[in-house]
């Protein structure tokens, strides 16, 4: 824990903060289990948050079997359908998307990126990902447990959620659903106040904010709103967990169940939708800027072109972060709430839409005139611009009340939320792990694998959540365990239902690739070697690769520049990396 | 190459679903034509956006692909570019949202000739209560409901007494008379949906929702739920006819009142309504 020396740089401001080198591991218990270590968590966390994604993606498959093929299989019953989307759900947006980008990504990058010697408090960051592994055996354990996991649908409405009406209302699912939740956001705030301060306090000599790669920003970004956004879910689970087992009535007005009184009076279901958009709202958000960080980076990378207006970037970054406190209710517009609220949430939910289109510009923009190498994460970026970019439109629908009024509810909806929020980060992460895994490991991943795999998944994303859309516009509620062929329909779904069910079992099939090749790569891909793609920034410039503990060896990199000097006009390589004290940029990137 | 060929397939390709499929929404049978309106709006803007922004990108894809030699321009900034495209942006969301917020205030503005009509819901089925000769509807509470009072009427409220029940059965309205939904449920949230008439609103126990419209077509409408409400959720449907003014008098007329119904069970006092009063209210 000795210090280290100092650099002397009269360029660049004085270490406000000693050097010191994070606590070594002693054994072999620390080193590779109770590690310190955050890039070893980063591992952690991500293999975690895969392994139970694989389980919310055989889920899904069952659920599209039932709508695809309804009465085929037999052991699909409502019951354990609405189970299935509800865990689905639930998995998918906390336990792998938020867990991924901020405990997995999070993680790796954040240290690297900003010159740090690992996140500043790792022992807590240890504990972080422990708590967050028992909120996921807890998670699976409602699997196993009488009655099954709670079937409530992932948003876990009241009085539905805990009644006997709904799988696992009276029995445990819905117990260990809240538990879980619980424990995840412990975890999470004790990870996320560490990625903050890391962020904030332990960046390297001449690494300014406004040099930060846009990855740390998203990140950075997404992790202060997750601080503030899941306390209101921590207390809405907690409410309702007193709810269901002490006989409280937060969320739960006189009733009659089935023809019996039950004791509950006085509460207000209302204010737990209010409370759960609180945070979901801000949660579409946690899962889109990190996102939206990786996948600029990603595209300016693979394009040897800086990312086109920089600090618009930065400030959409955060003035979507802000906006996107205010625009929860506009997923309550048919909720029963006051209808008044529908013109203020709708204009707050469109003004968002601003500079989120200024991000895709700004994305597309980047491939103006620039030299693309159609790289693997090259790819899985131009697959995210085309799902976001469709996605972010249709939310132009639902966001506007009036027209939200016949859609929403509808399949419409999941085709949405779908495009928007899973395929499209999906495709940011595939695309940072093609890109980020030399690094990890030192060996590239399979090419041949990598291309089926992005072919099939986004070609076969889009077959299975563009359709969709019209099952909605044709009026198929959500959340239905058979529609039949109803008088309303300008043609039955069937073949529709069946066709998109087709596309998600060959989607997931092809992830199965995609993990062979995850494992396979470690032995047998093609040795990675110090910076394979040429990038400007800080974790690709470690003395070892893959970076070893405390990251830098004996000195602390010093940052000149910011993350984008690609193609420099009069530099001898098409990059200059952040640690080059060399020729300087031209005005604009002059400031940065 | 090949991606960008994709990316112009994935254009043309959804232009055309859009345009050849035969999966659209049902022809409306409400007032609420504008709602319709404005959803076309939305196609058109975003689907000019979708395509101007996706063959760009196929564009630069095929023309600054990597070759031997090539390189990229560095060009790290361009204000005029940006609050040009800002503000392009900003329009076209104000086109969106004007219009929108327009119908809305409709949307929310129930007029004075609308007639009340309550929708009771619970798992999982659909009742309806209309108001008598009176043309209003007497107060009703939860902890009321049983055998003798499925729908929770207060027997003390002299407005509940002509109040019309349809307990369990299927609803008619006239067309062209303006109805006020108002929307009750006693167990768990609900949503009284019909796709023809576009409208849709939550059903929440403890408090009262609403929406109104006025039927404009004749004919036999399905009724969904469509707020997931619990394992049968996918099974609660109901009918609703829209039928001339006269044969919705004639319906009308058949229906037993709250007065009636009660006369029929000797339990339905309004002390015994009061002990249950007692009993199933919480302090």
């Amino acid at each position: 824990m000795a210090d280290l020396p100092h650099d002397t740089d009269p360029q660049l401001p004085p270490a406000e903060v000693a050097d010191v080198m994070p606590p070594h591991a002693h054994g072999w218990w620390s080193h590779y289990v109770f590690s310190q270590d955050a890039k070893y968590i980063a591992i952690q966390y991500a293999a975690t948050a895969i392994a139970i994604g694989f389980v919310a993606l055989v889920l899904s498959w069952m659920m599209r079997l039932q709508l695809g093929f309804p009465g085929l299989f037999d052991f699909i019953t409502p019951d354990a359908y609405y189970q299935f989307i509800t865990m689905h759900g639930m998995i998918m947006v906390v336990y792998l998307l938020t867990a991924l980008f901020l405990g997995g990504f999070g993680n790796y990058l954040i240290p690297l990126m900003v010159g740090a010697r690992d996140m500043v408090f790792p022992f807590v960051n240890m504990l972080s990902y422990w708590i967050y592994l028992a909120a996921v055996l807890v998670l699976v354990a409602s699997f196993f447990a009488p009655g099954g996991p709670t079937g409530a649908g992932w948003t876990l409405y009241p009085p539905q959620a805990i009644l006997s009406g709904t799988p696992g209302g009276q029995q445990a699912g819905i117990v260990l659903m809240l538990l879980s939740l619980i424990l995840f956001i412990i975890g999470f705030t004790m990870g996320g106040l560490n990625y903050v301060v890391t962020v904030l306090q332990a960046r390297t000599r001449g690494m300014t904010m406004m040099r930060l790669p846009l990855t740390v920003w998203g990140i950075f970004t997404a992790t202060v709103m997750a601080l503030l956004a899941f306390p209101a879910l921590l207390v809405a689970s907690i409410m309702m967990l007193f709810d269901r087992l002490l006989g409280t009535s937060f969320f739960m007005p006189s009733l009659v169940e089935l023809g019996e009184h039950l004791s509950y009076g006085g509460g207000s279901p209302i204010a737990f939708q209010h409370l759960f958009w609180f945070f979901g709202h801000p949660e579409v958000y946690i899962v889109a800027l990190p996102a939206f960080g990786i996948v600029s980076d990603l595209l300016s990378v693979h394009a040897r072109k800086n990312i086109f207006g920089y600090r618009m970037m930065v400030w959409a970054i955060v003035g979507i972060g802000a906006l996107s406190f205010i625009v929860w209710a506009h997923h309550m517009y048919v909720s029963g709430m006051h209808p008044y609220f529908g013109f203020f949430f709708a204009t707050t939910t469109l003004i968002i839409a601003v500079p989120t289109a200024i991000k895709v510009y700004n994305w597309v923009l980047t491939l103006w005139k620039a030299d693309i190498h159609l790289t693997l994460p090259m790819l899985f970026a131009l697959g995210f611009i085309v799902t976001f970019v469709n996605g972010g439109l249709t939310g132009l629908f639902l966001g506007n009340v009036v027209v939200d009024v016949p859609l929403s509810d509808t399949m419409f909806v999941v085709a949405h939320f779908h495009m928007v929020m899973g395929v499209a980060p999906i495709m940011v992460i595939l695309g940072a792990i093609y890109h980020w895994y030399p690094l990890a490991t030192g060996r590239m991943l399979n090419q041949t694998m990598g291309h089926i795999h992005f072919w099939v998944t986004f070609i076969g994303a889009y077959a299975i959540f563009f359709p969709m859309h019209y099952v909605g516009l044709v009026g198929v509620p959500r959340r239905y365990y058979e529609i039949g062929d109803p008088s309303f329909m300008t043609a039955p779904v069937d073949g529709l239902n069946a066709f998109i069910t087709v596309a998600a079992l060959t989607v997931g099939a092809a992830q199965m690739v995609f993990l062979f090749n995850l494992v396979w790569s470690l032995r047998h891909g093609r040795a990675a070697g110090h910076n394979p793609w040429r990038a400007t920034t800080l974790e690709w410039l470690t003395p070892v690769v893959p970076p070893e503990h405390g990251n830098w060896g004996a000195k602390l990199p010093l940052v000149y520049r910011w993350a984008y000097d690609y193609s420099l006009p009069g530099a001898p390589e098409d990059y200059v990396v952040q640690t080059d004290p060399g020729p300087k940029s031209p005005a604009a990137a002059e400031r940065l | 190459m090949i991606i960008a060929i994709v990316l112009v397939l994935i254009v043309v390709g959804s232009v055309l679903f859009h345009m050849l499929s035969p999966w659209w929404w049902t022809p409306i049978a409400s007032n609420w034509g504008y709602i319709d309106t404005t959803l076309v709006i939305t196609f058109w803007i975003t689907g000019i956006v979708f395509i101007m922004v996706i063959l760009f990108l196929a564009y630069c894809v095929y023309a600054f692909r990597h070759r031997e030699g090539h390189k990229a321009i560095f060009d790290p900034e361009n204000k005029r570019l940006e609050v040009l495209l800002t503000a392009l942006t900003t329009v076209g969301v104000a086109a969106l949202l004007v219009p929108g917020l327009f119908v809305w205030k409709q949307f929310v503005t129930v007029p004075d000739n609308a007639i009340e009509v309550e929708v009771f819901a619970q798992q999982w089925s659909w009742s309806y209560r209309l108001p008598g000769e009176d043309g209003r509807l007497g107060t009703s509470a939860a902890e009321l409901v049983g055998d003798d009072n499925p729908l929770g009427i207060n027997p003390y409220d002299r407005f509940g007494k002509d109040d019309v029940i349809v307990d369990g059965g299927d609803l008619y309205l006239a067309k062209g008379q303006p109805v006020k939904m108002v929307l009750r449920s006693i167990d768990v949230l609900h949503n009284y949906y019909v796709p023809e008439f576009r409208a849709k609103m939550d059903m929440v126990p403890g408090m009262v929702t609403y929406y109104w419209f006025t039927p404009i077509k004749i004919g036999e409408y399905e009724v969904l739920c469509a707020e997931f409400c619990g394992t049968a959720h996918g099974f609660m449907r109901g009918d609703v006819y829209v039928v001339s003014p006269e044969d919705y008098q004639l319906w009308l007329q058949e229906q037993e009142t709250f007065a009636d119904y009660a006369a029929t069970r000797p339990t339905a006092t309004p002390a015994a309504q009061d002990s249950r009063l007692v009993q199933n209210r919480q302090p």
